[in-house]
């Protein structure tokens, strides 16, 4: 087991550029998730990190040791592919046992290893099968098993869960965070399922066009994104995005979205913002759960307002229900006994103690703590 | 009595629909349908290898002259002359080895190709199947005068290093070397398309997976490449072999069986005896002997391919 460490990485493919100099510090032990649209180079960077591409500019060290020019069967590494990339015509244990073999461990080390992995993954009675006899699910396990039989520095995982249907995903996401409670090895993970990033991850990397946007643990994320992209991309449905201003009425600091329709910021919020010039274009941020119904007792900071209702979707626990305000299409949660039909007004009220305000053009954002 | 007449009717009406129904019912039927359309085929088989494979059983229970039915006369004759015992072996040697070297060169360059990027791969691919598209009974005569003893590129290249002039043709060991040269010459861009096709369909994530898992460049052709290939290999082997086997128009060309019948196959010498020698009767006979050996050859190929069928 080791830490990774990735220094001013760039991948270059004749003209494109793929990774445009990453550097990203992987603790031993720790869980790492790299996430983000397809095309934005975290699949690369994982193959760089294999050892699969190798790298234009930069370095990549494993354990302290650089490996820019170590074959991939050197980095003493394990690979899980989105494909499974099982050996067709191998049984289960010949499949596991592959690398170790090649490798020329003792026959009972070989066994013992393949049993207790076996084990581990619950597929003790698979062992003799060709992956051709297996489902979805448990050839993802066998293809988890060999990696962990090789008890490698590193797991890589290259969008293991996305071949798998809706249920079993989520199954198999459980096992994959079971498996590296039990083994502790350091691991990086790839994946364009934010749900996935967030409920696996120590410390999700969200990546965009070849570079980091941010990097920090899910809950981080979620609250406290850094950029319009970051903020955009994690959590469903996506936060709402509505051009405003900020404007002084007296001591107060307003938020203003249009000339009707302006809400007072917070104080503890408003001290964040006093360095933002006033009367710029700006751009407010505000999660779908902090737009519900009005409610009698509003706590402070929760501001109501009047809206017609476009598309209502019953989700059970919750109803989402989206509106056009000023022009922006949002989307607010609400209690569904509360929520009114759609063409009908409804009074929602907005939480600004957890409004996010954003830079116009470059898309930061602004005043974080 | 008009009453029953027609109820008469009527019965043999519902008779007739009933039976109109179950035609239709027939040719809507899969099987029956995709019977009838490969039946133009399978008449046409008939005619064309059928009829004329019992035909030359006939034949070769016939006497010289074709009057007199001889039962396995023939065949105890040849199995009593050395020369046929001769061509038994040649065919097995010629068949054998020129296969092998197909198989092989034929597995290295499409590796070759495999690797080269796919646009340049195209023209590559194209250059490299010329031998196999150029009709044979051509391209060997070209290769007749590449071996010409006297005048030849062959002769002349190896003379300016002070080797030769070699007979190429007129002795039994380089005659041989020769006929299964130019064989592997124009078979193995066979080889090369069928076993570059295998390869592009070995998916790259399992040579990734072999990298990682430790396996060098060797390894993964033995663990991966070899194995996913297998059926492929099986098959391209069995019909080469046939083919080979039942060679005629190289050696025919090149050495027409010489010198002194070193070079002969079975349907050279079958065509030696039978059309140029005038007994028909013996030379289907001789015909005939291919294909027992083929079918064993066939059975034990074929047999590994069934069990396999269902690992990928």
């Amino acid at each position: 087991m080791a830490e990774v460490n990735l220094r001013k990485v760039v991948k270059r493919y004749d003209d494109v550029e793929a990774v445009r100099g990453i550097d990203l510090d992987i603790a031993d032990h720790e869980f790492i998730v790299l996430v983000g649209p397809s095309g934005c180079g975290k699949s690369t960077t994982l193959r760089m990190i294999a050892g699969l591409e190798d790298i234009t500019d930069g370095d990549i060290s494993i354990g302290g040791d650089v490996v820019n020019d170590v074959p991939p069967k050197d980095r003493d590494i394990a690979m899980v592919f989105q494909n499974y990339a099982l050996y067709p015509h191998m049984t289960v244990a010949e499949n596991m046992s592959f690398g170790l073999r090649l490798k020329h461990y003792p026959k009972a080390e070989i066994k013992s290893r393949v049993t207790e992995a076996a084990r581990l993954l619950d597929i003790t009675d698979l062992i003799d099968r060709k992956p051709k006899q297996l489902s979805g699910g448990q050839r993802q396990r066998v293809a988890m098993g060999r990696a962990i039989v090789r008890n490698p520095k590193v797991f890589l995982f290259d969008e293991p869960l996305s071949n798998l249907d809706a249920k079993l995903r989520v199954q198999m996401r459980i096992e994959i965070k079971k498996v590296h409670q039990k083994v502790r090895t350091t691991t990086v993970y790839v994946t364009h399922d934010q749900v996935e990033a967030m409920t696996l991850a120590d410390r999700v990397v969200v990546m965009n066009k070849g570079r980091i946007e941010q990097i920090g643990a899910p809950n981080e994320l979620y609250h406290n994104p850094a950029t319009r992209f970051v903020a955009g991309f994690i959590g469903s449905p996506a936060m709402n995005f509505l051009p405003c201003r900020l404007e002084e009425a007296g001591d107060k600091l307003n938020v203003r979205l249009t000339d009707r329709l302006a809400f007072p910021v917070p104080p503890l919020r408003a001290a964040r913002y006093k360095n933002i010039p006033r009367n710029e274009p700006l751009v407010m941020g505000i999660r779908p759960e902090h737009i519900t119904e009005a409610r009698p007792h509003a706590e402070p900071g929760v501001e109501p307002f009047d809206a017609v209702l476009d598309v209502t979707e019953p989700m059970g626990m919750e109803t989402l229900v989206y509106f056009t305000l000023e022009g922006a299409q949002l989307c607010g949660r609400v209690n569904p006994n509360a929520a009114a039909r759609v063409g009908a007004a409804m009074r929602l009220a907005v939480d600004l103690n957890n409004v996010h305000l954003l830079n116009e053009t470059s898309g930061v954002v602004l005043g974080r703590p | 009595m008009v009453d029953v007449a027609f109820q008469q009717n009527r019965v043999q009406g519902v008779r007739r629909a009933g039976k109109r129904i179950t035609l239709r019912n027939a040719l809507k039927r899969k099987s029956t349908a995709a019977f009838l359309m490969t039946l133009p085929l399978i008449l046409l088989i008939a005619i064309l290898v059928i009829y004329p494979a019992f035909y030359a059983i006939h034949l070769a229970t016939l006497n010289k002259a074709m009057t007199k039915f001889v039962g396995f006369g023939n065949f105890q004759f040849l199995f009593k002359r050395d020369t046929f015992w001769m061509v038994v072996e040649q065919s097995c040697i010629f068949a054998i080895t020129a296969v092998i070297f197909k198989a092989l060169i034929g597995f290295i360059v499409a590796h070759f190709a495999h690797n080269i990027p796919s646009r340049k791969q195209r023209k590559w691919r194209g250059m490299l199947l010329v031998p196999w598209v150029i009709p044979p009974a051509m391209s060997t005569l070209a290769w007749l005068w590449l071996f010409d003893p006297s005048y030849s590129a062959f002769n002349y290249t190896l003379g300016a290093f002070g080797i030769g002039p070699i007979s190429w043709l007129g002795e039994a060991g380089w005659a041989r070397f020769s006929v299964i040269l130019v064989n592997v010459w124009f078979g193995a861009p066979f080889f090369m398309i069928m076993y570059l096709a295998a390869l592009k369909s070995v998916p790259d994530q399992l040579y990734e997976a072999a990298a990682i898992d430790g396996a060098n460049w060797w390894q993964r052709i033995w663990y991966v490449t070899l194995p996913m290939m297998r059926n492929i290999i099986a098959i391209t082997t069995l019909f080469s072999l046939i083919v080979t086997f039942a060679n005629f128009d190289i050696t025919r060309i090149l050495t027409a069986g010489g010198p002194l019948d070193r070079t002969h196959l079975f349907a050279t010498w079958a065509f030696k005896i039978g059309i140029e020698g005038s007994d028909i009767p013996l030379g289907a006979s001789v015909s005939l002997f291919m294909a027992p050996i083929l079918a064993v050859a066939a059975f034990f190929i074929l047999r590994d391919v069934s069990k396999r069928g269902n690992e990928a």
